[in-house]
């Protein structure tokens, strides 16, 4: 090879190697193009505005205003007098001029670019601000909207909106550093529907990072869709007016529309106050450390134990089993006494019951009686498989699993099976008397104030309930389905009149003939009901009541569970009977009642864990 | 003219077809790099763009005048005295010179300016043409090596002087002519083998360049020889002891050897098997051990100097520039800014471009200097891998064209000078697309025909078209 030859080889190969590191950068590597889009293009969000909340009847639950984050662009701010702008927004001068401090110490890594100042700045503030914008070269204000909440109530069903952080961030792509996201409650499940869609505006900006033009004439620039309006099942007034009954009370209110399985309003008391969620993060620490937990939503996972309303359940149970008639008659002396100086307590009344008053009196031993006859039914081999058949048809009516309802954090609640029973006293060495506590309902039963309410309805719906839910509109489509069902009860159609003249007679029966709940009478409401009173291991019993009303074509089942506050018919049935007056009537008749039951402080009989 | 019209008939259009279309594309691409739509003529002369034209077209009055006008006996006569003249500009310029960019290379006269410096790779061609096709001349004669050293030497100096270290590294290139007329390939050879250790000792470790350097010379040894697999079987497992050494150095019960450096260890352990090497040879009369010998020798001593070369006469932007190419150091927003920008926008490019006018990155300003040193970036984003290898291909022929012309000249002085045309062309070219690119330290040299600049435009121009007006010589 002569040397002219290596020389042109030399060249080629030269070439060859420009040519292949030109193939690297504009073919094989993404890299850079990637690199490029940033350089040029900005994208400017525009926000969308996020969906309503509304209640049953279209009234706005949770809407929206306007505010503004307060932005600053270091590099563009001259002198200015920090004074006044602590005086617009109310602020710390020490806080500014750490912020300020903060701004030139991070100059080289801001740049440019334009970050928040302040946030959410109502817009009373902001109109003072932008009057003497002039006055503050480098501060700027960007339209953001938050939450407001028209009705006071609701708090801890809506939920609240936090700033996405980076864990978030991390799991969400589509999020972006200061993004709002539900985090709680219908915020939280309805996120995907409630947000809309983010839109932006494309521009060109240089080297500087200056802006120059919109790119394209705004031709690719994407408007922000709002977000969908959520229809929930809530009465607003209803459930504002549950809460003010529920002041200074522990404890759920539950309403339900039999028919429909909405519901109509679900208290959890003390709760979160509507004030402070729209600014959760300011009082967060101040929430989350309350004694009384008002973040714990206890309508749908505290499980209590449902006390003597469970007796409804055992009477109907009984009936379908055949074990009783309506007209059998169990005698009652203070008592069901089962072994020399054993016995199940009952108060004083007249004795012996048959079906109608067991449930006007809620006598005691009347269901020691029956449950034995159905757990002994010789129709099964064995005590065990009576329990199962007793178990099923309990569970029939929802309790002891999750109803499928919109919450997300909705519990269970318990009922035993055998094997919990196996394990407490051996396998086949327990008898209906070992068990006989579930038949007043205490014992191993966890029931949540949504199970109790679900069960009002479903006796007022004489055997069959659907699945109580909150939102109307749900886009999940599989859910409306469910909630669209009916569930039958094992208990037929037909037993259900009988225990329901029971419950009548406990609310409407004239005075001195023992019905447990006449607190609860409304004249003209036919309000049906019955009351518990379950032992609270810590303190006073929880008062409960169940009750629906009208007799005929209900239109609420309410269940009211009060802790550590006494009887339920004294504490329990005057705030669920208020409900419902207020529900189907509008208005309150027994005004004296309703400022009781407003002004009494159940608080304090709740023994606090100390921290 | 004198001269009988038939012989322009010889004119070698390939050649000049070739630099139209750059100086044409290069005025494109300016116009793209600096167009705003307040001055969207391309004639505007408030603009570069418009400015270049008028570069553009004193340029063809230039190249007129070279191929009708001017005598072709001229430049072997007066090379000599043009040559001296410009150096006496160079010297100059160091002292009178306006100061651009840090450097004080330019003459200012009135609205015009031009740089010596682009002049003189003319002048230093015509004289080392002159004087290397004297008769008698030999490169392998040490007078005559000397003297065509020193008419490289004393401009590239000069030029250092003024701090315009990237011009003179351009004179670096005639080693390519030199070899082609006779220059020792070895010390060609040993050129590159020195850049290659240059780039081993900074970025990874001097004792791994003198490694590489074993291998590399036990490897030459083996092929000259015919022994190479006797090589490979005893330089692999030594490579891979040496490689290791600093490890075991490091082991505890080494703490009793003295602590030296890790290249003596590494050197004292290679010197027995090379001075055994070295005296079998001699006894096998193998020819090129003495080179490979002394290949070793300059190359450890080379490698040796890496470090103080680097540290004590490189300016630091330039460490700077060199540290950002090897990876040492990564700083996108100071000396690694424009490479990395010139990056993204020719990476930015893709297959077809973004089409004329169309590019982002280009729009905006992210690539400085991008009219004159950096407008291959330009090409590169708006016109796409087609358009950048095309230019890149354009070049090629350019250059191995104007090699093939050399090679047919009778007159001795045109194939030397048609070679140092080559070697100017070639040494910008490689320079300033490998810096846009990222394979060449930023080096601020211009793009043949393409960057913007009338001074850069007119040297080019008149270097090329002496040769081609020579080239019609040998039809006399």
């Amino acid at each position: 090879m002569n040397r002219k030859n290596i020389l042109i080889a030399g060249v080629l190969a030269v070439g060859l190697i420009l040519i292949l590191q030109l193939f690297n950068l504009q073919i094989l590597n993404e890299e850079y193009k990637i690199t490029a889009e940033n350089n040029a293009f900005k994208y400017l969000v525009r926000y969308p505005v996020r969906g309503l909340i509304l209640d049953r009847n279209g009234n706005i639950l949770v809407g929206n205003k306007n505010t503004y984050d307060i932005q600053i662009t270091p590099i563009e701010v001259k002198q200015f007098d920090t004074l006044a702008l602590c005086r617009i927004f109310s602020l710390d001068l020490e806080y500014v001029r750490e912020k300020m401090k903060e701004y030139r110490k991070n100059r080289r890594k801001i740049g440019y670019q334009t970050i928040t100042f302040l946030k959410q700045v109502s817009s009373q503030q902001y109109s003072i601000f932008a009057e003497q914008a002039y006055k503050f070269p480098g501060f700027s204000g960007l339209p953001r909207t938050s939450r407001n909440y028209p009705f006071n109530a609701g708090a801890n069903l809506f939920g609240y909106l936090t700033e996405v952080d980076n864990d978030f961030l991390k799991r969400n792509p589509d999020y972006k550093r200061g993004d709002y996201v539900g985090a709680s409650g219908l915020e939280q499940a309805y996120e995907d529907v409630l947000k809309g869609q983010k839109g932006y505006s494309i521009l060109l900006r240089d080297v500087h990072n200056r802006i120059q033009s919109s790119f394209a004439d705004g031709e690719y620039d994407i408007d922000a869709v709002p977000g969908e309006d959520i229809i929930t099942t809530i009465d607003g007034h209803l459930q504002q007016y549950g809460e003010q009954l529920m002041q200074n009370k522990v404890g759920s209110l539950v309403a339900i529309e039999p028919s429909t399985g909405e519901i109509l309003t679900i208290v959890s008391s003390p709760g979160i106050d509507i004030d402070k969620l729209a600014n959760i993060s300011k009082y967060y620490q101040e929430i989350v450390t309350d004694p009384y937990k008002p973040m714990f939503n206890r309508a749908v996972m505290s499980a209590y134990p449902p006390g003597s309303v469970f007796k409804l359940v055992n009477a109907l149970a009984a009936l379908q089993e055949g074990v009783i008639t309506p007209e059998s008659r169990v005698s009652c002396n203070m008592g069901y006494h089962y072994a020399a100086g054993k016995k199940v307590g009952c108060h004083a009344h007249p004795s012996p019951v048959a079906l109608t008053q067991s449930i006007m009196m809620s006598c005691n031993a009347y269901y020691c009686d029956i449950f034995r006859d159905i757990l002994d039914n010789k129709k099964y081999g064995s005590v065990s498989e009576a329990f199962n058949r007793w178990r099923d048809i309990v569970t029939s009516f929802g309790f002891g699993h999750k109803l499928g309802s919109d919450f997300p954090a909705e519990l269970g609640g318990n009922v035993p099976t055998t094997a919990t029973y196996d394990k407490i006293h051996g396998k086949g060495r327990w008898k209906s008397l070992s068990v006989i506590s579930l038949s007043i309902g205490q014992g191993e039963m966890g029931t949540t104030p949504l199970h109790l309410a679900n069960l009002a309805a479903t006796i007022a719906n004489r055997g069959y309930y659907y699945i109580p839910h909150m939102v109307k509109n749900t886009p999940d489509s599989a859910a409306r389905a469910r909630f669209n069902e009916r569930h039958y009860t094992l208990v037929d159609t037909t037993h259900f009149h009988k225990i329901i003249e029971g419950m009548y007679l406990a609310v409407n029966s004239k005075s001195g003939e023992g019905g447990t709940a006449r607190r609860a009478h409304v004249d003209g409401l036919d309000i049906c009901g019955k009351t518990g009173t379950a032992q609270n291991p810590h303190g006073q019993d929880n008062a409960v009541f169940i009750c629906f009303a009208p007799r005929e074509n209900p239109k609420i089942a309410v269940a009211a569970y009060i802790e550590n506050a006494g009887f339920g018919g004294t504490w329990a049935a005057p705030i669920a009977s208020l409900l419902v007056e207020k529900y189907l009537n509008g208005e309150i008749s027994r005004t004296d009642l309703e400022k009781e039951v407003k002004s009494w402080n159940l608080l304090r009989n709740v023994p606090i864990k100390k921290r | 003219m004198g001269y009988n019209n038939y012989i322009y008939r010889k004119l070698d259009w390939w050649l000049i077809i070739t630099y139209l279309l750059l100086v044409f594309i290069g005025w494109m691409n300016i116009y793209a790099a600096v167009y705003t739509e307040e001055h969207s003529s391309i004639f505007d002369f408030s603009q570069r763009y418009g400015m270049q034209f008028v570069w553009i077209v004193t340029s063809f009055l230039i190249a007129a005048a070279i191929l009708f006008i001017l005598n072709p006996k001229i430049y072997s006569v007066l090379s000599p005295p043009i040559y001296l003249f410009v150096l006496l500009l160079l010297f100059a310029v160091i002292f009178v010179g306006k100061e651009v960019n840090g450097s004080k290379s330019w003459f200012v006269i009135g609205p015009v300016g031009f740089q010596p410096a682009e002049i003189s790779k003319i002048s230093t061609s015509l004289f080392l043409a002159y004087i290397m096709s004297q008769y008698g001349f030999k490169l392998s004669r040490l007078r005559n090596a000397i003297t065509v050293a020193l008419i490289l030497l004393i401009p590239m100096l000069f030029i250092i002087l003024e701090k315009e270290t990237g011009s003179a590294l351009v004179y670096t290139g005639f080693i390519f002519m030199f070899y082609r007329e006779g220059l020792n390939g070895w010390i060609l050879a040993f050129g590159f083998l020195s850049i290659f250790l240059f780039v081993i000792s900074l970025a990874i470790a001097p004792f791994v360049a003198i490694i590489c350097l074993m291998v590399i010379m036990a490897l030459l040894n083996g092929l000259t020889s015919r022994e190479v697999y006797k090589h490979l079987a005893f330089v692999i497992p030594l490579t891979l002891f040496l490689a290791y050494l600093p490890k075991i150095l490091q082991m505890e019960f080494m703490d009793f050897i003295p602590e030296i450096k890790i290249e003596y260890w590494v050197l004292g352990i290679i010197l027995p098997f090379m001075v055994y090497a070295v005296i079998r040879a001699a006894k096998k009369r193998m020819p090129h051990t003495k080179y490979i010998a002394a290949c070793f020798c300059f190359s450890v001593m080379f490698i040796f100097s890496v470090n103080f070369i680097f540290n004590n006469i490189l300016q630091p932007h330039q460490r700077a520039r060199i540290e950002n190419l090897l990876g040492i150091t990564e700083d996108l927003k100071g000396a690694g800014y424009n490479v990395h920008q010139s990056k993204i926008a020719i990476g930015s490019g893709g297959f077809a471009g973004k089409g004329f006018l169309e590019g982002t990155q280009t729009k905006f300003d992210f690539v400085p200097e991008q009219s004159t040193d950096f407008i291959f970036c330009t090409v590169g984003e708006e016109h796409g891998f087609i358009g950048a290898a095309s230019v890149i291909a354009l070049y090629m022929f350019l250059i191995i064209r104007l090699i093939i012309l050399s090679e047919r000249q009778k007159d001795k002085f045109v194939k030397i000078y048609g070679y140092c045309v080559a070697c100017c062309f070639f040494m910008h070219v490689f320079i300033n697309i490998g810096m846009t690119m990222g394979l060449v330290p930023v080096i601020g040299i211009p793009l043949p025909f393409l960057s913007y600049g009338g001074s850069s435009l007119w040297s080019f121009t008149i270097l090329l078209f002496i040769f081609i007006r020579l080239d019609l010589e040998r039809w006399n």
